[in-house]
């Protein structure tokens, strides 16, 4: 069978270019995607920094800028969003964490369509070079926020600074964008459908697979709406059509020849999307943090069916959401009450995965890894950000305090940190798998307690900045009295993100360092139950080496009572406790 | 085994073989017991990509279709215009090519390659004219003084069949590939690729039927 024409494919293939560059191997593709992710949040948290810096000093030249214009700030703030978002929490945790465990994880050699997995990647790579080249042209990068509400971001340059080619930019960027991720998608959800090993039925699938298979679907209805209107919204900037363009406007003195469209179209093609785009950067962390928590609580995941449905529940309710963000648009009060009830009902299902996760530390033998931090502290910021979520789901409360920081302070915690949170613990867990080393610890709980309570000291303040009715977009508050007592708060947060971006570094220096310094890692360093911890650190290229493990039992199988280890393997057969990775 | 298989056969053989049960796994049994499996990815997984593929397409033309019905129910300044009357002749020549499509496969289930090749042709050619008719269709538009910016209306009218005639164009591109590229090497089989290509034909063909349907009726 050795010369079977399909078992070619997976040979290693050898040369510098094919393996590491332009590689098929979705390992590679995966570390392709972290890196691009981890390069991307460093030049999304300098811009933050850059923001922070001129919040509380508006006069201080800085790097690449000099004194910043209120437009510089816009522009500063949509790309700090548009990377984040896009190349930061759409990227490492569905396609760079996925990419490289889920086929491992459900016992296939690699995704279903190895060639459309290397395009994807590929074009997240253009597509985030295209992001960035509308920093270095005439008028720069687009102030209109990485939402790109119309018509700011229809009309051209007449408008302002950057919506020129940087705005045009922009959306070309995100359309190829949405082409990756929709390639991504459609491997990740073949490969989940088709390629699990025998016995890996869908009621044994780690959490992980599960979140990374809802996320996909999500990823698949929502990126192609971002598309539509991507398309919708080049066509009225550079071929006349008035979709989303209003009649009657006049800009700078200026008619706008556009008439008759609709700017709300825009929010809702746009939100349609976006909404979901929430739960693709946060259901992978929600995946992660179950499967870390179970494993080193020593306990089985708490309620595994719960957990499955819950998640779904999330999917299928934040798909009917997208009017939430709309209260302000002048929506009619029946279809803003019907958002808001579905909004507040994914509390539901928040509510049932925060227990479970409480259900499943309680009376564990608990292992403080790292990852297992960064697993507990993204539980205490998902419940933060969520319970604000709440707040903002109420059409009454949310027209006091939309567009101010109170929004900010809600998805930073719940979409930004937690999303993040979620990275790092995956980052710690998996790092032995992938490199066969193991992190620092001491460096690793320096990076814990110093990012927990940074972020909090970064966000939580910002609530109250909203509370007092501080508007969120505003580059320079000097001139606004009622917000002059506030300032103390912004020279607070400004440190704190300091302070919190330094501890980065740490991180980064673990990571580096790590790389050949770290403690060599056993196979199985976390005595975890799940596939990838069957096979060598790093996995081969095929993943088992041709020998294709057979799935006896669930994926959280530990303190079995009457068995001899605390955790017993997915693919030990019932009762016959013996060593080895095939059948 | 019989040494003397057809190729073909043996392509078909492929397809059966590449089916199994939900929850068995997909890797395809490589032989006796103790030999490593052939790490295969079985036939069937290129129909799963294919329908999630046009599921896509699908939400992506069904936001577009959203646009439609908002734009032209929030405006005042919709105006309505003739379709060019080709427009119902390019419509019966996808319709057609749907069927000498499955005429395409039927010659292949009887194994006659040469029928195979002739239908299949004759669908790729009809598509081509669909495409020529379109052309002509905006030709004729264009210079009735109809332009993708006069009129709501007609914006929704080029976008519409253009995007869709895109789509059209990729599956040309399979098409002339499924049954006239190099088949060695290759993973996906041609049974399978004629299958997974027609499939996306015929929605292509729905498409458009439901895409001239809504120009027509959403005027």
């Amino acid at each position: 069978m050795a010369t079977h024409a399909n078992a070619a494919v997976h040979e290693a293939p050898r040369g510098f270019i094919r393996k590491y560059i332009f590689s098929r191997d979705h390992k590679v593709i995966g570390i392709q995607y972290y890196l691009l992710a981890l390069v991307a949040v460093f030049v999304g948290m300098f811009l933050s920094l850059l923001m922070r810096l001129h919040l509380v000093w508006p006069n201080l030249e800085l790097p690449f800028f000099g004194v910043m214009t209120p437009e510089q700030y816009l522009a500063l703030m949509t790309m700090h969003g548009t990377i984040m978002v896009f190349f930061v929490l759409t990227t490492a945790p569905q396609s760079g964490f996925g990419n490289y465990f889920l086929p491992i994880q459900i016992g296939a050699p690699d995704m279903a369509f190895p060639t459309l997995n290397m395009l994807s990647f590929w074009f997240t790579f253009v597509s985030f070079l295209v992001l960035l080249a509308a920093f270095f042209i005439t008028g720069g990068a687009p102030i209109s926020g990485w939402t790109a509400y119309v018509p700011l971001s229809a009309l051209g340059e007449i408008a302002g600074p950057g919506l020129g080619w940087g705005q045009s930019l922009w959306i070309i960027s995100i359309a190829i964008f949405a082409g990756a991720s929709l390639m991504g998608a459609l491997n990740f959800i073949t490969t989940t459908l088709d390629l699990r090993t025998k016995g890996m039925s869908l009621g044994r699938l780690p959490l992980t697979v599960w979140a990374w298979f809802i996320t996909a679907i999500l990823a698949l209805l929502g990126f192609a709406v971002l598309l539509a209107a991507g398309i919708l919204l080049l066509l009225d900037r550079h071929a006349g059509t008035s979709f989303f363009v209003p009649g009657g406007l006049i800009v700078s003195d200026k008619l706008i020849p556009h008439r008759g469209g609709s700017p709300l179209l825009w929010q809702h093609l746009f939100w349609f999307f976006g909404h979901p785009e929430v739960y693709i950067a946060i259901l992978p962390g929600m995946g992660i943090v179950s499967h870390v928590l179970s494993t080193f609580s020593r306990k089985p995941i708490f309620g595994y069916r719960a957990m499955v449905l819950a998640m779904s529940a999330i999917a299928f309710l934040g798909l009917m959401v997208w009017g939430h963000h709309m209260f302000m648009s002048g929506m009619s009060p029946y279809s803003a009450f019907a958002f808001s009830l579905l909004t507040m009902s994914i509390g539901v299902p928040s509510a049932i995965k925060t227990f479970n996760w409480l259900g499943t530390l309680w009376g564990g033998q608990i292992r403080f890894t790292t990852a297992m931090l960064f697993a507990v502290g993204f539980v205490s910021l998902f419940v933060s950000g969520g319970l604000s979520g709440i707040f903002l789901a109420q059409p009454a409360v949310d027209i006091p305090l939309h567009d101010t920081y109170f929004v900010v302070a809600h998805f930073h915690i719940i979409m930004g940190v937690a999303a993040i949170f979620g990275i790092f613990a995956a980052t710690y867990y998996w790092f032995p798998k992938i490199t066969g080393r193991h992190m620092s610890k001491p460096l690793g709980k320096l990076h814990f307690w110093l990012t927990f309570v940074g972020v909090y000291a970064i966000f939580m303040p910002m609530h109250f900045l909203g509370l007092a009715g501080h508007p969120r977009r505003y580059a320079d508050t000097t001139a606004v009295t009622f917000l002059e007592p506030l300032n103390p708060v912004h020279f607070f947060m400004t440190i704190a993100a300091f302070i919190t971006i330094a501890v980065q570094l740490v991180f980064v220096l673990n990571l580096v360092w790590s790389l050949w310094k770290g403690k060599k890692a056993a196979i199985n360093p976390w005595e975890a139950t799940t596939l990838e911890w069957t096979v060598s650190s790093p996995p081969p290229h095929d993943n088992f080496g041709g020998h294709y493990p057979r799935i006896y039992r669930g994926p959280y199988e530990y303190s079995v009572p009457g068995a001899d280890k605390d955790y017993i393997p997915q693919h030990l057969p019932e009762a016959v406790p013996a060593a080895g990775t095939g059948d | 085994m019989t040494t003397k298989i057809a190729t073909e056969e043996l392509e078909l053989l492929e397809l059966e073989y590449g089916h199994r049960g939900p929850g068995e796994g997909g890797l395809v049994p490589g032989g006796d017991d103790g030999e490593p499996n052939a790490p295969a990815v079985p036939q069937h997984t290129y129909l799963t990509g294919i329908v999630l593929a046009l599921a896509a397409i699908l939400m992506f033309f069904l936001a577009l279709t959203s646009s439609f019905i908002v734009r032209k129910g929030l405006s005042t300044d919709w105006v309505p215009f003739r379709m060019p009357p080709i427009l119902w002749l390019n419509t019966g020549l996808l319709l057609l090519s749907s069927f000498t499509l499955e005429w395409a496969r039927r010659a292949l289930e009887r194994e006659s390659l040469s029928g195979f090749r002739r239908w299949w042709g004759l669908t790729t050619g009809l598509g081509v004219a669909f495409l020529v008719g379109q052309i002509l269709a905006w030709q004729q538009l264009a210079a009735a003084g109809v332009f993708l910016a006069s009129n709501p209306s007609n914006s929704f009218f080029y976008l519409l069949t253009g995007l869709h005639g895109l789509h059209l164009l990729g599956g040309i591109i399979a098409l002339l590939h499924v049954g006239f590229g190099s088949q060695s090497g290759g993973r996906l089989q041609r049974p399978t690729a004629v299958n997974v290509a027609g499939i996306y034909w015929h929605f292509m063909g729905v498409l458009w039927v439901y895409l001239f349907l809504l120009l027509l009726l959403g005027q």
